[in-house]
């Protein structure tokens, strides 16, 4: 093992840290959308919906909040594209450092960039009048499924990035991630929907997903659908993990 | 084997049916300048991916400052530093930047003089704390070579350093190649344009269809053709002479 690993990561991390802070403008374009779909599912579909709740914007919340993951890790496969494009992988490569954190520094970064559209997003929904009774172990348990989901989306993001031949096919891997929570219980309960498509909401993770973090949020008992959320952000994860060291160990020795 | 730098012998590999390296030798001498000349495709890039450890041979061996690339990649790495194809430069990042992102990676004590020298002496002082998204190709050269440099590797890897570039900027790296090994650093160099080589080579080696065809100094070289006759021409300026001295940039060589 290397023993420079954290000072390498560190150099790694703090590079494209800066990348994310001198391209504002991706955390805007991550966060516009699901924005939007708050501000007209809470006022203009949400009055014809029976979710149960007085507070619309309460029920909608966690699956906003999913949508601006799964939109903001393309992000992460774009830039690792460009890295692979550009001869600065190559470098890296061919210099003495930890390898493995060539590609660590991006999913970290990943994880602090959906964080801060988590957080943008929180504060717009509070302004919406979002009100929580959580008290702050619940909130860590969120903060806690919502960096695995990351940490799960990140590493499929990394197989596109890594194996992608053109920008575009690098980032269009999001879009079926970011359809998911409309076909589960994030916007209308799975109980209106038609036997075939309530049996595929149900049993997809974003329901087990969207269906904890709701009950953490509302200071609800979060019963078995913690342990199937946290089951599927783990295999998930795991999966793309295998997938994304074999996509990048094709590319290098 | 104290004077050699890079040995190589008998050196394979293929990329699926295509047969690229069939069987390579030579040699490098210590602080020498040794060019490798083939045209597109000869295999040039290969025979530097082996050597920088980004790729693995299918036969033969091959020795970077007495280790073995395919058994202690790591100890090559320590000994080299590479200049790819495309420039290896961090857009985003402004010029010292990069440098002191390469500084963190070779794990230097104290990085800002090496930074500070090497700004200076690649004539980037005046454009160090702009992105690098604003230099020009000859800039984004300078910059890539300067930051191969960082932490004073014994060997370094210039693959096509000019191809793309302009007369003028192609000079100035030609300028900064002779300096490198004016001061002892080993330098292998591929191109396609012969007077390159010409210009700069202790050693020029020429790749034909996977193998080594002939290898030598220049004297030797000609040496291989019939003897010089005497003619008669009248010399003409060639349009580089014309652009040079039009724009007023008569560096002589």
């Amino acid at each position: 093992m290397n023993n420079h690993y954290f000072s390498d990561m560190n150099v790694m991390l703090g590079r494209s840290m800066r990348h994310i802070f001198r391209s504002l403008d991706t955390i805007i374009t991550v966060t516009i959308m699901p924005i939007m779909f708050m501000l007209l599912f809470v006022y203009v579909f949400g009055g014809a919906i029976q979710s149960g709740t007085d507070h619309y914007v309460d029920y909608l919340l966690p699956g906003i909040l999913l949508i601006a993951i799964a939109s903001g890790i393309s992000y992460t496969a774009y830039r690792l594209f460009l890295d692979m494009q550009s001869g600065i992988f190559e470098r890296f490569h061919s210099m003495p450092i930890a390898r493995s954190t060539v590609l660590w520094g991006h999913v970290l970064t990943s994880l602090v960039s959906n964080a801060i559209s988590v957080v943008v997003i929180i504060i717009v929904a509070l302004i919406m009048g979002f009100r929580s009774p959580a008290g702050i172990l619940a909130w860590l348990a969120v903060a806690g499924i919502l960096a695995l989901f990351t940490l799960a989306l990140t590493w499929i993001a990394a197989i596109a990035g890594l194996s992608a031949t053109s920008v575009d096919g690098a980032g269009a891997f999001s879009y079926p991630l970011i359809l998911l929570p409309f076909i589960s219980s994030a916007f209308v309960p799975t109980a209106s929907m038609p036997p075939v498509v309530r049996a595929f909401a149900e049993n997809q993770p974003v329901t087990a997903i969207v269906e904890s973090i709701r009950a953490l949020l509302a200071n609800q008992p979060v019963g078995n659908e913690i342990w199937a959320a946290l089951a599927w952000c783990a295999g998930i994860m795991l999966v793309a993990y295998i997938f994304a060291m074999r996509a990048y160990k094709k590319r290098i020795v | 084997m104290q004077n050699i730098a890079i040995q190589v012998a008998g050196l394979q590999k293929s990329y699926q049916k295509l047969n690229v390296l069939k069987g390579v030798d030579f040699e490098v001498e210590r602080g020498s300048i040794f060019a490798l000349l083939g045209s597109n495709g000869a295999g040039k890039t290969t025979i530097v991916k082996i050597l920088t450890t980004l790729l693995k041979q299918d036969g033969g061996t091959a020795l970077v400052n007495n280790f073995d690339v395919a058994a202690q990649p790591g100890a090559v790495r320590q000994s080299i530093s590479l200049t790819g194809q495309f420039a290896a430069v961090d857009e985003i990042l402004t010029g010292r930047e990069n440098l002191v992102m390469i500084a963190g990676l070779r794990h230097l004590e104290n990085p800002r003089p090496v930074v500070d020298d090497l700004l200076n002496r690649f004539g980037l002082d005046e454009a160090a704390d702009r992105r690098v998204s604003t230099y020009s190709g000859g800039m984004r050269r300078r910059l890539d070579i300067a930051m191969s440099l960082v932490g004073k590797p014994q060997i370094i890897f210039l693959d096509e350093p000019t191809t793309g570039l302009d007369p003028e900027a192609r000079l100035e790296v030609w300028k900064t190649v002779k300096e490198l090994a004016n001061n002892g650093t080993t330098v292998f160099l591929t191109t396609q344009y012969l007077d390159e080589a010409e210009q700069l080579a202790d050693r020029i080696a020429i790749l034909h269809e996977g193998k080594i065809i002939a290898n030598g100094t220049l004297a030797d070289l000609k040496k291989l053709f019939p003897a010089a006759k005497v003619e008669y021409v009248e010399k003409q300026p060639t349009l580089e002479e014309i652009f040079l001295a039009i724009i007023g940039k008569k560096e002589v060589m």
